[in-house]
């Protein structure tokens, strides 16, 4: 099982100048993109697989004598916020809600935004498992940028209703981490969909999946490399090296159109894509050695690299990531499950937060992606233990505007802030709190999720049938 | 001068364990002022704990304080047996991924391996065990894996000192695993539980006609020599059978077998059990479950739910919590996260009382060690633990940790790495802060 896990990074973001879709039918590509002509769309922005999320019926709704934790400033007790026709209305100690706006009673208990998981395989490695559902590694070649993890992500996967019900309204899914580059990521919306294209978090970014280290050398090692590090290194830059070529080609074409366009390319469509600046590289990546040199590589060709993922030893190197504005997207207590996790240690969040670098609770698994908020709890009573303690307001940013900016849509989601997405958990006591879980979820306003309601809970056509809840 | 040549290697270890610990478990401790949760009985405000050479030897509310006693203020504090952790692989896997630290299997003949005494490769020094221990668990027990009759199990106390040091008990238990046929070399689940009953039979046989065996006059059997032979105390109803097991349908029928060859059986994760929790506590097999799993992981746990620990005991089933995540190291570096397993069991229905019994006194009592840990009485090892308050929550640290009346609060490995780069760049030989 273990083997499987610590692969992902990913990235989304397909459609970087994509609009926001709001009407009720898919939307055609926008002409800039549409216009890519003549047997050619290496152009920045493409977006072939357009997302037709549309918002669920929402209703005004406000949630009165609250806690609020926003991620966007200190703790306000006993206020309110106003959700409204999908976005956060009105946030604060007091907040004026029409009259016809359903009016919820938080006494005692707490409000966050919508929690953030970067690093999932949802709908990838799907429940129940097995062959059938292993779509999360294309292990046929060490780099393949050319894959989409959304296009292997089932819908039906009954692990998603459960991350909704933990709280996480945004999961970033991606390929796992067999390959050196193992394909696009995939921002979802954690919403009931026919089909994956209906879960896309409109206009997000694609991210990039990197892997280091022993992944990649001990699934290639006997199948003609990498088997080391050293060829792991060397595999990266040979796949820069042609991706620059490439982009300056397409580049070229694509301001004067002289002659018939380059050749197509997936992978190094995907690649050129990271060098223009329009794909986020999220990058699996245990050790601080290794992180260093691939911020190397990143400076050699000229991206940058957004997040280290399952970065136990980001501690290490703290003061380095904040030098370079790369995120730590971390678990609070996983180590020792392989000799190049080994020096995991449960304040590394707080260290790395002390080092001024930014801290991301991540998951790498479905069940852990339900407590992120017990996760980040144990990191902060770790950081208190060695005399860095963390302030709730400080680790709720770890579990949404750090993961929303890990994403590029911390101007969208993450925060309890006027106009942003109303995707908002009502949870039933401090959200630090071992005892408490999420009550209510809204997802732009809607409500998705509510555990004292059976009928308001969602179940995937899977679990039709098969999973007998009615009997106790 | 005593010449070690007159010593057995492991006895001179034992005496030198003896010497180094020799002070400390002479000490006389006294805990007072906290609210001690003796387990085996109600809760007592402003109780008092005193361990005396290394064992409980009072417990209450009005407790005289022995003179020279090392005295611990536990006011405002929550004060516990030591937690017990019942399904681990700590101290026989040190990396997962690295083969030579792999010691919890066995290959066994034809995936019978009942003869494996995991305990045999635990290795004292392995650096998973300060980690646990640090947050407040004490005793674990050690299980196999693998097969379909993955070995014996061993309780075993964290204290420093050589494997025979640590041991509790050992065997505690036989263990099984049923409802993976392909990981067991076999087509079908039926063909597992015929596999289980030709094991059981061939036991019984074999101890009816040992003179024969010897003279190589019996039919062929299904185990070696050695597995049939470790699995009589099972088939004698005398050491526990733990099966692994998730869906309803075969705990169904490992219930059954249990029935028939009158094995003392228990359920180890136990996904569906909740499905068929009243005619578990009929038939008193107790279960070892966790509460933080909900993932249909496979077509035989379609029914796992976080509720499965709660539902279990509101039906009457005796219940041990155990990790069960999924995915994050339960089994050997996150053994110390059953505290948390605990809080969510609450979460999820089970009463604070219950789910305390569940992580102390009830594995205790499971694997036939309850005259020894699992609770605050007089007479047991001094295996306490003084939390800051309420042990399950996260705010909350075990800050006096006692294992057979010692102290351990030493530096573990992540103590020592977090000093080296607290104040980045770190080196290795700048001393550490503070």
């Amino acid at each position: 099982m273990r083997a499987f896990l610590c692969l992902l990074l990913i990235g989304a973001g397909a459609c970087a100048s994509a609009p926001s879709r709001t009407t009720t039918s898919p939307t055609p590509r926008d002409s800039a993109q549409a216009d890519v002509g003549r047997g050619g769309t290496s152009s920045p922005n493409a977006d072939p697989f357009p997302s037709t999320y549309v918002p669920f019926p929402s209703r005004t709704t406000v949630i009165r004598n609250v806690n609020l934790l926003t991620a966007a400033g200190p703790l306000i007790r006993n206020g309110a916020i106003l959700l409204q026709n999908g976005k956060i209305a009105a946030v604060g100690a007091t907040v004026s809600a029409p009259a016809d706006a359903l009016v919820i009673d938080g006494a005692g208990k707490y409000v966050t935004p919508g929690i953030i998981d970067d690093h999932s395989h949802l709908g990838v490695y799907a429940a129940p498992g097995g062959n059938a559902l292993s779509d999360g590694n294309e292990a046929t070649n060490p780099t393949t940028p050319q894959v989409w993890a959304e296009h292997s992500v089932w819908p039906q996967d009954p692990q998603f209703p459960r991350n909704l019900a933990g709280g996480v309204t945004t999961l970033q899914v991606l390929p796992g981490s067999a390959n050196l580059i193992g394909g696009r990521s995939v921002v979802l919306k954690v919403v009931p969909g026919r089909t994956v294209q209906a879960m896309k978090f409109p206009g997000a970014k694609y991210g990039l999946k990197m892997a280091c280290g022993e992944n990649p050398k001990r699934v290639y090692g006997q199948r003609g490399g990498p088997s080391t590090r050293m060829g792991n290194v060397a595999g990266y830059r040979a796949a820069w090296i042609r991706a620059v070529d490439y982009r300056r080609k397409w580049d070229k074409w694509n301001a004067d159109h002289k002659g018939d366009p380059p050749t197509r390319d997936l992978g190094l469509e995907t690649l050129a894509e990271v060098l223009r600046g329009n794909i986020l590289v999220h990058n699996h990546c245990y050790r601080a050695d290794e992180m260093a040199q691939m911020i190397d590589i990143a400076h050699e060709f000229g991206y940058t690299i957004r997040s280290f993922h399952h970065g136990v030893e980001a501690y290490k190197i703290g003061d380095l990531l904040a030098k370079e504005g790369i995120s730590a997207s971390v678990w609070a207590d996983w180590g020792s499950f392989k000799m190049e996790a080994m020096d995991a240690v449960k304040a590394n969040m707080a260290l790395i937060d002390h080092a001024g670098a930014r801290v991301v609770v991540h998951s790498d698994d479905p069940s852990g992606s339900q407590r992120l908020n017990q996760e980040a709890a144990k990191a902060m009573e770790a950081g208190a233990e060695v005399g860095l303690p963390v302030s709730e307001d400080q680790a709720i940013k770890w579990l949404t505007i750090n993961p929303a900016w890990a994403l590029g849509l911390d101007d969208k989601i993450g925060s309890l802030e006027t106009g942003k997405n109303a995707d908002v958990v009502l949870w039933t006591g401090d959200p630090f709190s071992v005892y408490s879980k999420p009550e209510k979820v809204w997802v732009d306003g809607a409500l998705l999720f509510d555990r004292t309601d059976p009928s308001e809970q969602w179940r995937t056509d899977f679990e039709l049938g098969f999973v007998p809840f009615n009997r106790n | 001068m005593i010449s070690y040549k007159l010593f057995t290697r492991s006895a001179l270890s034992a005496v030198l364990a003896a010497m180094v610990a020799g002070t400390a478990n002479g000490q006389t401790i006294a805990i007072t002022g906290g609210k001690v949760y003796p387990v085996s009985g109600p809760a007592i405000e402003n109780g008092t704990v005193i361990i005396t050479n290394g064992r409980i030897s009072a417990v209450g509310a009005n407790v005289p304080i022995p003179a020279g006693a090392r005295r611990i203020d536990a006011t405002g504090k929550i004060v516990t047996p030591g937690f017990v952790n019942s399904s681990t692989q700590l101290g026989v896997q040190e990396i997962a991924a690295v083969n030579d630290t792999r010691d919890m299997s066995a290959r066994g003949k034809d995936n019978i391996a009942a003869a494996f005494t995991v305990w045999e490769g635990l290795n004292p020094n392995s650096v998973m065990l300060a980690p646990a221990r640090k947050e407040g668990v004490t005793s674990f027990v050690i299980v196999p894996t693998g097969g379909l009759v993955a070995g014996q199990a061993a309780l075993v106390d964290l204290v420093p000192g050589t494997t025979t040091d640590m041991i509790l008990r050992a065997p505690v238990a036989m263990v099984a695993e049923i409802g993976d046929p392909q990981s067991a070399g076999l087509a079908s689940r039926g063909e597992l539980i015929v596999k289980l009953r030709e094991l059981l039979e061939d036991t019984k046989y074999f101890q009816a006609h040992r003179d024969a065996f010897d003279r190589a006059q019996t039919r062929p059997f299904a185990a070696s020599r050695l597995d049939l032979q470790a699995m009589i105390p099972v088939v004698e109803g005398r050491l526990p059978l733990v099966v692994t097991v998730d869906r309803e349908s075969d705990i169904d029928a490992t219930m059954r077998i249990a029935k028939d060859y009158n094995i003392k059986l228990m359920i180890g994760g136990g996904a569906e059990a909740w499905m068929m929790a009243d005619k578990l506590a009929a038939a008193r097999v107790p279960v070892l479950t966790g509460a933080m799993n909900n993932i249909p992981a496979g077509f035989a746990a379609l029914g796992q739910r976080q509720e499965n620990a709660a539902l279990l005991r509101k039906a009457g089933v005796q219940v041990a919590l155990i990790g069960n995540a999924g995915g994050g190291d339960e089994e050997a570096f996150n053994v110390r996260n059953l505290k948390q397993e605990a809080g969510n069991a609450v979460s999820y229905g089970m009463t604070w009382d219950d789910a305390l019994r569940a992580v102390t006194l009830a594995p205790a009592e499971f694997f036939g060690v309850a005259d020894r840990v699992g609770s605050l009485q007089p007479g047991r090892e001094g295996n306490v633990v003084v939390w800051s308050g309420d042990p399950f929550e996260f705010t909350t640290r075990a800050e006096h940790v006692f294992v057979r009346g010692r102290e351990y609060n030493g530096k573990t490995r992540q103590d020592l790495l977090i000093e080296r780069y607290k104040n980045l760049p770190g080196s290795h030989n700048t001393p550490p802060p503070e």
